[in-house]
């Protein structure tokens, strides 16, 4: 048991999943060729103005009230000066004291119990470009496509107490993202980031201790790493007689370490101040409602939906439910037909076994086709280790299960007429094994549905091979 | 050929007695005369002034085209054109080539008029005079000797100097109405929004407003109504039906009331500006109008809220000059924090320099409060100051300048230079409407300009009252006598 | 009020403006003037005025999420003072 106490607070990047950016009709598209969705506006010209697109008010909002936070009435936008190359017109456009969303949580499960965690505000911002550092002119080229692209920076309150806990509050804000289509949270496209405030404390102690924090984290397990990492950084200065710097650290993941980058002395005077080619914001009753309206079931209501219609346990429930994706793939399968409990099972084992790399949301076959294949298994057509052959072929190639069944030779063999011949000639030649069966010994029954599946290439069905057995003996 | 207003060419193109590109090729050739002295435009464009003249008279021969189709025009350099250069009178912008029009440009491009060139400011439209100005120093046509006043001093000596029938300028703090005034001509400043932006390369953006240099109230009208409205790029452009406002020019002022701010008449006015505002109370009394003096208790503190105010929008938005988009970048840095300090200190002037500093210092850590945040309370407080008169008045009567047009090198120290501003900074601050009109010259044969300030878009207004001064004086048939000389 | 080198220095920081050592003087004097004139609006009590940032009373206004084509390449960089490879090009950023 650590003698310390880690404190942690995160501030959450998401590029919003709008057609074109905030300011300018620039298509936000990924991967384009370097500098090709730019125009006069995103990249700072002289005289040209912003225009804020409404649906980054609209993403924010929905985004806010999926995340319980109150909305701000009357907001504006203001701007941030600093001068770097990836920040064209040297000021980012967002907002300082009237953010669009303020004082939200959400709940996350830690250690079983629930716990609340505190959502300081949401805002509206403009990303930068990207700095292509080439070392090999000497130079740092710079591509403005992802400059102003809207972004959403959700900062939380200093709730979490170990990195597990911001693990599940991260996989939690994402997946609120993903459900409301307020983001696609592509960590690899740089659309979901976050920065880390990491303090630590002796246990018992009230004051918080100096915190750091940490940037350049690009996915959730590298934020597990450098909090870890951060954590024992902090312990062993303090440890050691040292004090910890109030600074911004930047995490090399490859490495596994941190660097200061700059310390609380350097830090920016960001002189924010209204920006005045934009006009107020004001989101009414009305507006809000009107979004609240729109919103979509979340993952807890899905998930307790789950649990109470469909009898799954909360563990399954959580796992489906954690992507919309998945969870609506769960659903029309559902609706196709499938047993919501035989549904949930294929997908979180056999499906999600096929699916490392991408991820459950890629599934390559309609949820109707995971339908009919356990429509196959009920009937007694296949058996459920079929239904696994016929899953995995799904993945080759998407056609008819009961197809796929044919070609495969999976179908079960349930005919007794054509059982009868080989259950005749397995009793003929095992005396012994009667006469266990006879005597009562249940396990040699296994021995005849062993025999009677090999003999039909695996294709019988167990149940009818049981009843044939013992009606045959009977006579 | 006289003086030459857009309302008698625009008569004169329509009913074809001269062409479009006769009027241009005569306008080029006065200026190719004329502007080695007066140095108004920093890029002439005679070749693309030629085509837009052409494709005008293609229309006006069909019997198309509307006032301003075939009628050359100047534009202030900070008012983008597309594929002409943009400098702002800046070593930054020296060549600059915007890829795009600013909306005013676009529509009077769509009116069919013809940009004859770029004029010369002061740099990034700070200053009062045009002696920032990084290319050359204009003149005033009245007086050689004499700045035109600034910020938009190409516009004002250019259309005085008949270089150009009308132009465009910018006006953040007096920049249209200051010039207008030294070199006595009409000029308008708009209502905040009704001009869009969009193009206009920003000095306070909360302050700019693109309006318009002629020779006549009417020719004013004529213009505004060809450069206000909606622009959707724009977010600060209002959307309203807008009146034709030649149709306010009935020279009716009959029951209008019309307040004269004490505060503007105070220490510092020249006593012939004084004069003159007293005469135009005269005047409007006897066309019907009832004068009266009032107050305006704030008016000091708007120049300090003014530089404040218009000094940090400035350093926020001259930032992005830093010699990596566009714009001038120094040959030899070493490292990135080098390239953008030594850029921005040899690409910028002094007062460029000391505004963004000022306004830099303004919004810093620890003095936001005292300085940008103060300054914006003042500015409330001046808005409900106007409000309150706009209750009791349906215009104001000021000077537009404490004194007339002043020699070059004369106001070397900052502060007495924007002291000068104190009759047209509270207009913006305060987003209204105000022209300044030529009341007649002072003694030494310099014009002397008065303003008259309206509420919120109440451009028909001041239009109106300003039309019928200047019918009932004929001040606006007054023009510089070294014209007739050097013609 | 006097603004002084140091002062000057932190400020040209910010904004990005070098002056020369002798600059600094004459700069902050001036700078100081303009600001000591700016003092006077302490001798106005604006109590809890709320502050104009613009001179409008327009809100909301947005345009609808339509993406529409974006400039040539060429014409966005035709401007820039050194490019390559299709990017604007800066010294090499060390971290």
């Amino acid at each position: 048991m650590s003698a310390f106490e880690t404190v942690i607070g995160l501030e959450i990047h998401a590029e919003l999943a709008t057609r074109s950016k905030i300011y300018c009709s620039c298509s936000t598209a990924f991967g384009a060729e370097v500098n090709t969705h730019t125009c006069p506006i995103c990249t700072g010209m002289p005289g040209v103005l912003p225009v804020l697109n409404k649906k980054v008010v609209e993403y924010a909002v929905m985004a806010g009230l999926a995340m319980n936070c109150e909305i701000t009435e009357y907001g504006k936008q203001d701007r941030k000066n600093y001068f770097y190359p990836d920040l064209p017109k040297a000021y980012q456009t967002s907002q300082y004291d009237l953010p669009i969303c303020k004082n939200g949580y959400l709940e996350i499960e830690a250690d079983g119990k629930v716990k609340r965690i505190g959502i300081t505000r949401i805002h509206i911002e403009e990303d930068a470009g990207k700095l292509i550092h080439d070392p090999y002119r000497g130079q740092s080229l710079i591509d403005y496509n992802r400059c102003g692209v809207p972004l959403i920076e959700i900062v939380t309150e200093p709730d979490m107490r170990s990195p597990a806990e911001a693990k599940a509050f991260l996989e939690k804000v994402k997946s609120i993202l993903e459900y409301t289509g307020v983001s696609d949270c592509k960590m690899q496209e740089g659309s979901l980031r976050c920065d880390v405030n990491l303090s630590v404390r002796p246990m018992g102690q009230k004051e918080f201790g100096t915190r750091t924090e940490m940037k350049n984290i690009n996915s959730f397990s590298a934020a597990v790493r450098a909090m870890e990492n951060e954590r024992e950084r902090q312990i062993d200065l303090i440890e050691s007689g040292g004090e910890v710097v109030q600074a911004t650290r930047k995490w090399d993941d490859v490495k596994g370490e941190s660097s200061q980058m700059r310390s609380k002395e350097e830090a920016h005077d960001y002189r924010y101040f209204p920006e005045p080619d934009l006009v107020p914001i004001v989101v009414d009753k009305e507006w809000v409602e009107r979004i609240r309206r729109a919103l979509p079931e979340l993952p807890d209501a899905r998930k307790a939906r789950y649990m109470s219609v469909f009898g799954l346990s909360a563990y399954d429930a959580g796992i489906l439910t954690a992507s919309r994706k998945t969870a609506d793939y769960f659903e029309q399968a559902v609706q196709e037909g499938a047993s919501p409990k035989a549904a949930a099972n294929r997908i979180m084992v056999d499906i999600s076994a096929l699916l490392t790399e991408k991820g459950l949301e890629e599934i390559p076959f309609a949820p109707v086709y995971l339908a009919k294949t356990l429509a196959l298994v009920e009937a007694g057509t296949v058996s459920s280790t079929a239904a696994k052959k016929i899953i995995e072929a799904l993945f080759e190639e998407v056609k008819e299960p009961a197809e796929i069944a044919k070609e495969k030779g999976l179908l079960q063999v349930s005919d007794e007429s054509a059982l009868v011949p080989i259950i005749q000639r397995i009793i003929d030649e095992n005396p012994k094994a009667v006469a266990e069966l006879q005597a009562g010994k249940e396990k040699a029954m296994g021995f005849f549905v062993g025999q009677a599946m090999r003999a039909s290439k695996g294709s019988a069905n167990p149940a009818v091979i049981h009843k044939l057995v013992r009606e045959m003996l009977k006579k | 050929m006289g003086m030459m207003t857009v309302k008698k060419l625009s008569r004169m193109l329509r009913e074809r007695e001269v062409s479009s590109v006769e009027v241009t090729k005569s306008y080029l050739a006065r200026i190719e005369q004329r502007d080695g002295v007066i140095g108004s435009f920093i890029t002439v464009c005679a070749d693309e002034a030629l085509k837009a003249a052409t494709a005008a008279d293609t229309l006006l021969a069909k019997g198309e085209g509307g006032a301003l189709t075939g009628i050359p025009v100047g534009i202030k350099d900070n008012i983008c054109t597309a594929g002409v250069r943009t400098t702002c009178a800046s070593r930054m912008l020296e060549r600059f080539l915007p890829p795009y029009d600013a909306t005013v440009v676009k529509r009077l491009k769509d009116a069919g008029a013809v940009i004859l060139g770029k004029l010369n400011m002061d740099e990034f439209a700070m200053g009062s005079s045009t002696e920032s100005s990084y290319f050359k120093k204009t003149k005033n046509p009245y007086d050689l000797s004499c700045v035109p006043g600034g910020s938009s001093g190409g516009s004002a000596a250019c259309v005085t100097a008949e270089l150009a029938p009308f132009a465009l300028g910018s006006d953040t703090g007096g920049s249209i109405r200051q010039p207008a005034a030294f070199c006595g001509n009409v000029g308008l400043k708009p209502t905040y929004g009704l001009v869009s932006r969009f193009g206009l390369v920003a000095f306070a953006s909360s302050l700019d407003q693109i309006g318009s240099f002629t020779h006549t109230v009417e020719d004013c009208a004529l213009v505004l109504n060809h450069i206000a409205g909606h622009d959707p790029m724009d977010s600060t452009s209002a959307a309203l039906d807008l009146p034709d406002y030649t149709g306010a020019l009935t020279g009716e002022v009959k029951g209008m009331r019309i307040g004269v701010p004490r505060e503007y008449l105070g220490e510092g006015i020249q006593p012939e500006i004084r004069a003159a505002v007293e005469d135009a109370m005269k005047v409007l009394e006897r066309l019907g109008a009832h004068c009266e003096y009032c107050s305006l208790p704030l008016t000091q503190y708007a120049l300090p809220a003014y530089y404040l105010i218009s000094s940090a929008e400035a350093s926020s938005n001259l930032a992005r000059y830093d010699g990596v988009k566009y714009g001038y970048r120094v040959s030899e840095f070493k490292g990135l924090n080098d390239l953008y300090e030594k850029t921005r200190s040899e690409g910028f002037g002094a007062e460029v320099k000391r505004r963004i500093m000022l306004g830099t210092y303004a919004l810093s850590s620890g003095y936001y409060d005292a300085y940008y945040k103060k300054a914006q309370q003042v500015r409330t407080l001046i808005g409900q100051d106007f409000g309150k008169r706009f209750a009791e008045f349906d215009v104001l009567l000021t000077p537009t300048t404490p004194t007339t047009a002043y020699r070059f090198g004369e106001k070397s120290d900052p502060l007495a230079m924007y002291m000068g501003d104190i009759c047209t900074v509270a207009v913006n601050i305060a987003g209204l409407p105000a022209i300044s009109i030529p009341a007649g010259l002072d003694r030494a044969g310099k014009p002397i300009g008065i303003q008259l300030i309206g509420d919120r878009f109440a451009e028909s207004e001041i239009l109106r009252v300003a039309h019928a001064y200047e019918k009932e004086t004929g001040h606006d048939a007054i023009s510089p006598v070294w014209r007739e000389e050097s013609v | 009020m006097k603004i002084d080198k140091e002062q000057v220095r932190h400020v040209a920081a910010l904004a990005k403006l070098r002056f020369e050592e002798s600059e600094l003087e004459a700069f902050g004097d001036s700078l100081g003037a303009i600001i000591a004139f700016a003092d006077q609006l302490n001798e106005l009590d604006v109590g809890t005025v709320g502050a104009t940032a613009q001179s409008s009373d327009l809100y909301n206004v947005f345009r609808e999420d339509e993406q529409k084509a974006s400039y040539p390449r060429e014409v966005i960089l035709a401007n820039a003072p050194e490019q390559c490879e299709g990017c604007y090009a800066v010294p090499k950023i060390v971290e």
